[in-house]
Formats: structure tokens, sequence, C-alpha cells
């Protein structure tokens, strides 16, 4: 079978090469038009991965140009490996998120552990040690018997390869919608912390220094992995993919972690690539071109771990765990005993030029830095072809036929209320949504990430964002991946911006800033017109949502072609923000902390369910819509929080999301093991109300003495505001009071009842064992031991079965 | 007085035990896989990781890595070596401690706080334990505490069991099924020792438990048992 992990899949009918490689045949014009000539194989093979999708954003760049990037302290930003964000005391942040999603549907455990790996070395080739990693995992339907196959693999992955590599899993999101049923999406991002000196480009400066591989070999694992699996389309577990998806050894990357952060830190190195997607030829490629220099390459100097490889194969190998560096030849050997310390495997593999070309021979490279006479040149390519000048496609975006409009702030409410049966109380909604496979724990997942390497983390996975601290400094981090899907299926352009909304207010009810945002767009095949729109109207909405909250984009990555004969995703736009805290004293969690706290309800409540947890599981009528989204009160309500906070006025804050206000109070009453009392204004419908998902809201709590002031806050801020009662006791008891609640409403035809009244413990065993049952593993055991942020107490401790 | 702590490749928790050595106020010194000289250190920690990357068997190739020789003649001597995690996976490959490490029993990486109860309070390292359960992390595959019954009789009689999971009552886990016990370690032992004392495993992490911002500083009373230790040791030499 040798054949198949060779060439690339043969197909039925002999095609010319270039298609069979994933080139068009205009792309093949425009390639003959940078040559002035045809190119070889070696070439073709080369343009073929650069000016994939995946490589050369040939279909989103246009659109990305749009975003707002600068901002405070930014010190690196797209078109770098990752973003990198100044937080004080010399120190920087780098962060960025990514796809893996072909690679992790083909081979789940490989996949998903290369992604992790692969994000990971772009935060290192910035000078930053890698501190954290959360993974947004997106999945089918729960219940199927390959959805568990490949929730298993991929979680087994990301564990497999951060836990041996040292890197905490800190956070992420897992979410099921049918839409995800051939194609689950597998999105990394990686935090790292630098300092500032430490900073380090991608580039090959200085003609006559010298280019370095290290880490592993080279052999034919990832052929092809950015063109033919990440740039197309694909069929539901194709086995002649499979040699596509590299194979992970975290064992290397950690060594290749501490050898390059030394090499940065000692200064023996200019300038420092990983390989990735497109191997040797995109990393070369790219630091020639960012520095404006050429590099020639010697191939018989790149070690393999395989014979007979052709020099194609070898330059478009997307073998893992390996970077490519710029040295000044008398740094050389400094930079040679690093590498042999720590067991790499080091080559010296060419030389930067002058000529702004990429150059590869066989045959040898002289000390004087030119081929050896009789050595034969196998391609040559201007860097800038492969990359700053790659082709760009503008394509076509056409709105599909029908759609729903989010209603414009304002319009009369309507009753959608269509609970499943009449008279079916909300607590047993509420139980419902909480053992929901998308609201449930997660625990049986983060419980196989080592979550606290490092002592680093504040916040363990579970309860919200995730908290680093900064060593040595009063800072802590703040982390969050958000994507909603549901509304961006209806709504592109809201969807988008919900999703930035969400993720930023996660960070700031923490009491933490936003510092930058990076994205992973993934959506369908940008040659349809419908699925292009839906990019452009994400990126739109993503921008208008940075602009107005002040955030700017640091990076990202564009998953396209996420389709699979089933059908396309649901657009999904997963965002990750990274927020600082200047004092972690100051840190403000979500669940309850004290007997006797007021609970305020902070922000209004807009009609629409269409997209919610509550739609998904009650049914939706079918003329709703989304709710609506305010950028500016949301702006606004940040900006609250974190003053409120500031000021040492807030006990706890939780945002309201997905399941609504009432899983938000919840999740407050089960994770502090404490219960609420607490009366509701209903002004339209109890089924809004309790489990609407309106964004721009958050329910805190605080010592009553406080609670004048916070309202009068919220005021200032121009937000609505309303003391809901009181914390304590073992149950969660919302009393709906106004013209919405059971009377009036009861004569419309209302079907909920008028009080949500629920033991904490049967919560708590919804909530615990939801995701299990979906799944149909094990369930993992209830807290027996308190967790030290989740004390203990009769009524958080679950329910045995 | 100086602690050492080893660097195996792969090695990833080093640096919590660096920190929680430099949060007990002593000087921590990083010691290198490929040396069996220990730079007179006054006791050694084995961290956590993946020393060599684990593919084999946990810590099946540390074992012959030269600084292990160190080690083996520095606990002759009576010196003070404690391993955490894949540290206590090297000293049972190494047998230094009795016993071995298995695969948990779910089969899966575990990570989440457990809590493990000192056994006797006057063994080097749990002399400064209040003799409540610890509330500490465990991150682990391979950490299924197993020995055959007549070496389980002889170390619990030896009063080599120095850590056992505990339940909420405090009372040890010993059905493997617990879920306080989470890896399905035999008779709930969570730490042993060797027969002199001086040598001691455990699977759960107390320098990651350091400082009371990370959750709590339950970890460092058997930090600080440690660190104690040793410097009687050295100031007895």
């Amino acid at each position: 079978m040798s054949d198949m992990t060779t060439n690339p899949p043969a197909p039925a009918q002999p095609e010319p090469l270039h298609r069979q490689l994933g080139v068009t045949d205009g792309e093949l014009d425009a390639i003959r038009g940078k040559l002035g000539r045809d190119p070889n194989h070696t070439e073709l093979a080369m343009f073929s991965v650069m000016w994939s999708e995946h490589c050369s954003y040939k279909s989103s760049k246009p659109l990305l140009k749009t975003l707002p990037t600068r901002g405070h302290g930014i010190m690196a930003g797209p078109g770098d490996n990752a973003g990198v964000v100044r937080i004080g005391d010399g120190l920087a942040v780098a962060f960025k998120i990514e796809s893996h999603n072909h690679p992790s549907a083909v081979e789940p455990y490989q996949g998903a552990a290369t992604g992790v790996g692969g994000i990971l070395r772009d935060i290192f080739t910035m000078g930053a040690r890698p501190i954290a990693v959360l993974d947004a995992l997106r999945f089918g339907d729960p219940t199927d018997p390959r959805t568990r196959h490949l929730v298993d693999g991929i979680v087994r992955g990301v564990g497999g390869y951060g836990n041996c590599v040292g890197v905490p899993t800190v956070g992420g999101e897992l979410v099921f919608d049918p839409s995800y049923q051939g194609n689950p999406l597998v999105n990394v991002m990686a935090i790292g912390l630098l300092e500032e000196r430490m900073l380090i480009l991608a580039e090959a400066p200085g003609p006559g220094n010298y280019v370095v591989l290290f880490g592993s070999t080279t052999g034919r694992d990832g052929i092809g992995g950015a063109s033919v699996l990440a740039s197309a389309t694909f069929a539901d577990s194709d086995p002649n993919k499979r040699p596509t998806v590299q194979v992970g050894d975290p064992f290397a990357e950690k060594l290749l972690i501490e050898a390059s952060l030394e090499l940065i830190d000692r200064r023996l190195v200019e300038g420092i690539q990983d390989l990735g997607a497109g191997g040797i030829s995109c990393a070369s490629s790219e630091s020639a071109d960012k520095a404006g220099t050429g590099i020639l390459l010697d191939l018989d100097a790149i070690p393999r771990r395989e014979p007979g490889m052709a020099p194609w194969e070898v330059m478009i190998s997307e073998s893992q765990e390996r970077m490519l560096a710029t040295c000044r030849p008398e740094n050389y050997p400094a930079v040679r005993e690093v590498c042999e310390r720590w067991g790499i495997p080091i080559a010296l593999v060419g030389r930067v030029t002058t000529d702004g070309d990429i150059a590869i021979v066989e045959g040898g490279i002289g000390i004087d830095g030119l081929p050896n006479p009789g050595a034969l040149e196998i391609a040559r390519i201007a860097a800038k072809a492969l990359t700053s000048d790659a082709i760009i496609h503008y394509r076509l975006a056409t709105p599909p036929a029908r759609r729903r409009q989010a209603p414009a702030p304002g319009i009369p409410l309507t009753a959608q209320d269509g609970l499943p049966e009449r008279g079916m109380d909300p607590a047993a909604v509420l139980a419902a949504l909480l053992g929901s496979p998308n609201l449930s724990s997660r625990r049986w997942v983060y419980e196989q990430y080592d979550a606290c390497v490092q002592s680093n983390t504040v916040e363990w996975p579970g309860h919200g964002a995730a908290v680093l601290r900064v060593k040595g400094t009063k800072k802590a981090l703040v982390a969050t991946t958000d994507g909603n899907q549901a509304v961006s299926a209806l709504d592109p352009y809201l969807g988008a911006q919900l999703s930035v909304a969400e993720a930023t207010r996660n960070v700031s009810i923490t009491g933490a800033r936003p510092i930058g945002l990076t994205n992973c767009l993934n959506y369908g095949n940008p040659e349809r017109p419908e699925a292009f729109w839906q990019l452009q109207e994400a990126v739109r909405g993503m921008g208008d949502a940075c602009r107005t909250l002040g955030v700017p984009v640091t990076g990202g990555n564009v998953s396209l072609y996420n389709e699979y004969p089933g059908g396309a995703i649901s657009p999904t736009p997963e965002i990750g923000i990274v927020g600082l805290l200047d004092d972690v004293s100051l840190l403000v969690r979500p669940p309850f902390t004290t007997e006797g706290d007021s609970v305020v309800l902070v922000g209004s409540s807009a009609p629409g369910l269409a997209g919610s947890a509550y739609a998904a599981l009650a049914g939706l009528a079918s003329e709703d819509a989304p709710p609506s989204l305010d950028l500016d009160r949301e702006a606004a309500l940040q900006s609250f929080i974190r003053e409120a906070i500031g000021r040492g006025l807030v006990a706890s804050a939780q945002d309201v999301s997905g399941g609504g206000l009432a899983v938000a109070i919840a999740e407050c009453c089960m994770w502090g093991g404490l219960g609420a009392n607490l009366r509701l204004g209903v002004l339209g419908s109890p089924a809004i109300e309790l489990f609407g998902e309106s964004p721009s809201r958050l329910v805190l709590s605080c010592r009553p003495r406080h609670a004048p002031a916070i309202e009068l806050l919220a005021r200032q801020f121009g937000l609505a505001s309303a003391t809901l009662g009181s914390v304590g006791g073992d149950r969660l008891r919302i009393e709906l009071t106004g013209q919405g609640a059971t009377g009036a409403a009861e004569e419309r035809g209302s079907r909920v009842a008028d009080a949500l009244d629920v033991a904490l413990v049967d919560l708590r065993h919804a909530w615990d064992h939801g995701l299990a049952r979906a799944l149909g593993v094990e369930p993992s055991a209830a807290e027996s031991n308190p967790d030290p942020h989740a004390p203990d107490r009769p009524d958080a401790s679950g329910r045995a079965d | 007085m100086r602690i050492g702590v080893v660097t195996f490749p792969g090695s990833n928790s080093d640096v919590d035990a660096l920190n929680a050595l430099a949060v007990a106020g002593v000087e921590p010194v990083s010691l290198w896989h490929e040396s069996p000289d220990l730079h007179g250190v006054a006791g050694v920690i084995l961290p956590g990781g993946f020393a060599y990357g684990d593919y084999l068997r946990a810590g099946v190739i540390a074992r012959f890595s030269p600084v292990m020789r160190g080690v083996s003649d520095f606990a002759a001597k009576g010196g003070l070596v404690l391993g955490i995690c894949n540290g206590f996976q090297v000293l049972a490959e190494s047998r230094l401690v009795p016993g071995a490490l298995l695969r948990n029993r779910s089969l899966r990486f575990a990570s989440k706080i457990v809590a493990i109860k000192p056994q006797r309070l006057d063994s080097p390292f749990t002399h400064r334990s209040t003799g409540a359960p610890l509330h500490i992390p465990i991150a682990h595959g391979e950490g299924c505490y197993y020995a055959d019954d007549a070496t389980l009789d002889d170390i619990e009689r030896n009063g080599q069991i120095l850590w056992r999971y505990v339940r909420s009552d405090g009372t040890p886990a010993l059905d493997p099924d617990d879920p306080a016990n989470p890896n399905g370690s035999l008779r709930a032992i969570a730490g042993v020792c060797n027969t002199a004392g001086n040598v001691a495993g455990l699977m759960p992490h107390p320098e990651r438990m350091s400082e009371s911002i990370l959750g709590s500083d339950d970890g460092m009373q058997l930090i600080r048992s440690f660190v104690d230790s040793a410097k009687a040791w050295e100031t007895g030499r």
C-alpha cells in the first residue's frame, strides 16, 4: 500500500497533476504567469500547499483586512504566528486559536493532538512560554456511535498532547449541534507568556546567515494536509485521507519548547518559524518574504525518517515538531550545542540570500554559500509569489433567498412560551436544560486534562472563564472561548456579534479588561455564494462588535470547506478572548458566596427565543427570531461590571447566556452550594424571562448594603437593574410577579406556573450526570471531596446514583 | 540549605517543585538527568511529568539515567528523596519504594482535586502535617497503586503507607471503585516510603497546592515536612 502514502489520492480517472494537488486550471495559469514558464512537479506541489485556502487565505484575505487590529500595547498581530500584547511589568501575552477540523474527523486522536501541538508551536515561536490551552469542540448527535467515537478520540488526543507537554488545558467548550454530524470542529487556543525582550519574529534576515532545521525528522506524514485535507470539502471518514493526517510526538515538542526558548533567550537565532501547514515550503517562503530576503535550500541536508522520498514530498511534508531558524554563522556551534543537549536533531539546510527566491538544490551547498559545482537546481520560486503575493479570489457572496432578520430593538413583545406541555413546571424545564448535552457539567471532559501544571491556575475549568496568575506580579490573565452557531445559522452577522459580546462579557464579569481577540472562523465552501456570504457577514459582525467594545483583533485562523455529503456546518465564529486583571485579589467568580447576600439582575430582556437552548428543547414559534443585540449597551454593561468589581461592591457575577436567566442563577447556586429566594417581574412571557437568551445581562450578588450603590451605578451606565432577592437555603425559588405572570398570562393561554421552586440537590443531579448520560459513558464521580473553589456544602455535593 | 529537583527530558512539573521550594524559603537547585552529581543538596525531588515521553511505561527509562545512580547512592546514605507523580513512578521502577503504578482503573487520564490523609505523623514527610486530609490535585494516567498481598501486608505492618485517599468523612476509600479513590489504588494507597523511611513517593501533587491563590496551600504541609527533615539530616551529618 506504499503507493497510497507516496502519492496524492488517485482519482478514478486520471486527472492532470495540478488538479490532483488541488490547483484549479485558472490557478495554474496564474502560476505560469508568476514563473514565466511551466512549473515542475516540485514547484507545483509547493504552490498547491501555499496557495491552498489554509495557507493563503485566498478567499478570506479581502474580508479580514476590514477587521480592527490596532490597540493598546500590541506588539504583534495578524500575519504573525500569534498576537502579542503587553501586560506591563516588562511582560507580554501571546495567544492564538486555530482549527484542526478535518484531520480530527479522519483520525480523531492524532488530529486533535497535532492541533494542540501546532498551536503551541505558534506560541513559543514568538518567544513565549505556553502557559495554557483552551479547546473548543463541536460535534453532532451525542448518542450517535460515530460521534461518541470522535468525542472519545478527540478528548484523549487533546489531553494526550497537552498533559505530556506540560501545558494545562484550562477551558474551552463542548457543543453538540446536528450540523456538525459529519464535520466536527476542533478549535484550540493557546496562551503564552513572555518577557518583552524575548519577542522574535518569523523572519530570515541577513543574507549569508545560516538556515537551520531542528526537531523531528521529515517523513511522509501529513503530505497535502493543507491542500487536500483542509481546503476541500470531504466525504465521511475517507480512509484514503488518513496518510494526510500528521502524527504528534508531545515529548519531542516538550524538548523543542525548551530548546527554542533557550535559543531565543540567548539571542542565538535571528528569526524562527515553526513548520506547520505547508511544511518547509511555508516556513522558508514566509520567513524570507517577511525579511525581504531569499533562501537557498540544500535538499539533501534535510534529515528524513524514511528513504526514497521525492523532492516534492520533502518540501510539503507536514511532519510535526520541526522548527526552521536563521542564525549568524558564528553562532551555529552554540545553536548545535543547545539542540544536542536537549537531544534534538539539527541540520544546516541552507543560506539566506539576496535574490528573494526560494531556491532548492540537490548536490549540496559549499562553504561559500553557493551550490556545489554540479549541484542541480530543482526549484526556484520568488518567496512572495508563494506568500504575500499569492493568488486572491474575490468570491461571490449571496444571501439565502429566505432568512430571518433580527427584530429591531423596541418591536412589540410577542408571547413565545410554548413549553412542551400545558401546565409544565418551570423547575422541570430548568432541570431538563441543566441536564441537556450542551449545558450540563463538562466534568467528564476536563477531568481528562491536566489543569494545574505550572502552578498558575487560579480558576479551574468548569465555572466560566479560566484565570491564570502571572508569577511575580499581582496580575492575572483571564481567558475564554465562545462561539454562537445557533444564532449564526439564522443570522451570521448577529451570531458573530453575539459571540464577541459573550466572550468579552465572560472575561469582564471577573473584573478583567479584554485586551485582545483571536478568532477561528469555521465556515462552508467559499465557492458557494451563500456560504461565502455567511463568512462575509460574520467578519462584518465581528468587526463591528470589536470596534464598539474596544477590543483589537490580534490574529486568527479561517477554516473553510466545512462541508460533508450531508450538508454544511452551521457557521461557527469561535472567539477567543484574553483579558487582564490588574489585581488578582479582586477576582470575582460566578458562584454565590454568602448567605443573605442580595441578588441583582443587571440589563433587560428582549423578545426572541430562536437559537436558544430552550427553543432546542421546547420547540419554537414558527416566525420567532433571535433576540437583538445593542452593542453600545453591551459595552456599557461590561464597563459597569468592571467598575463595580473595582470598587469592591461585588461578591459574585455570572453572565446570562445559554439557558437564560434561570440557568445562570441555578449555576450560581449549585457552584456556591447556596440556594436563593427571588422575585422576578415578568412583563411579557415567563419563558422569555426565565429561559430567553437576550444578551447584555448579568446576575451578581453583593452584601445587602451595597445593593443600592450597585443599582445607582447601573443607572449611571444607562442600564436597567433589579434586586431580585437574596442568597440562602437549599432551594432555588423564583416567584414570578407582574402582568406577565400566571394570572394574566394564563388568560392568554400561558402554560407556565407562577413560580419556579426546586431543591438544589435535584438541579445538581441533573447537571452532574447529563453529559455522561448523553454520551453513554461512565458518569464521572460526583464531587466526593471539596474542590478548593467550590467548598463542599450539604447541598452542593450531588446525589449519588 | 539547598534542595535538588531533577529534570529529565519530559519532566514538566519540575517548575512546580521549584516554585514550592521557593515558597518554603529554600534554595532550589536544578539537577540535570545526564549527571550523577547531586551538587551537595540536602534532599532530592523527582518531579512530575513524562520522563523520556513515557511511551513504553511510565518511569521505566528514567530509572536508567545517570542521575538515578546519584539518587540511589544518596538514598543509601540516608538522604531524603521525594518522588511526586512521575517521580513516584520512577522510584517504583527503580525499586527504591515498593509496589508498582498501573493504569488508572478508568483507563483515562485523571485530573482533579483529591483528599489524602497522612497515615502517620512521625515520618520525615508528614511530621508537619496537621493530620487532617490534604486537598491536592492528581494529574496522571498511571496512578493505580498495586502490589501483591504479601507486600501490601508488609508495608502496612511496617508503617510504610504514608498517605491514603480518603472519603469526605476521613475514612480510607478502600473500595477501588469508590469515587474518592481516583485511580483504583489497592488499599487506597496514595503514597508509600521505603523501609528505612527516607525515600517516599506519592501520586498527588502537593507542590501544586503551595499558595492560597492556587486554591489552597495544603500541599505545603508535606513540602515543609520534607524540607525541615532534609535540613535536620544535613545538620546531623
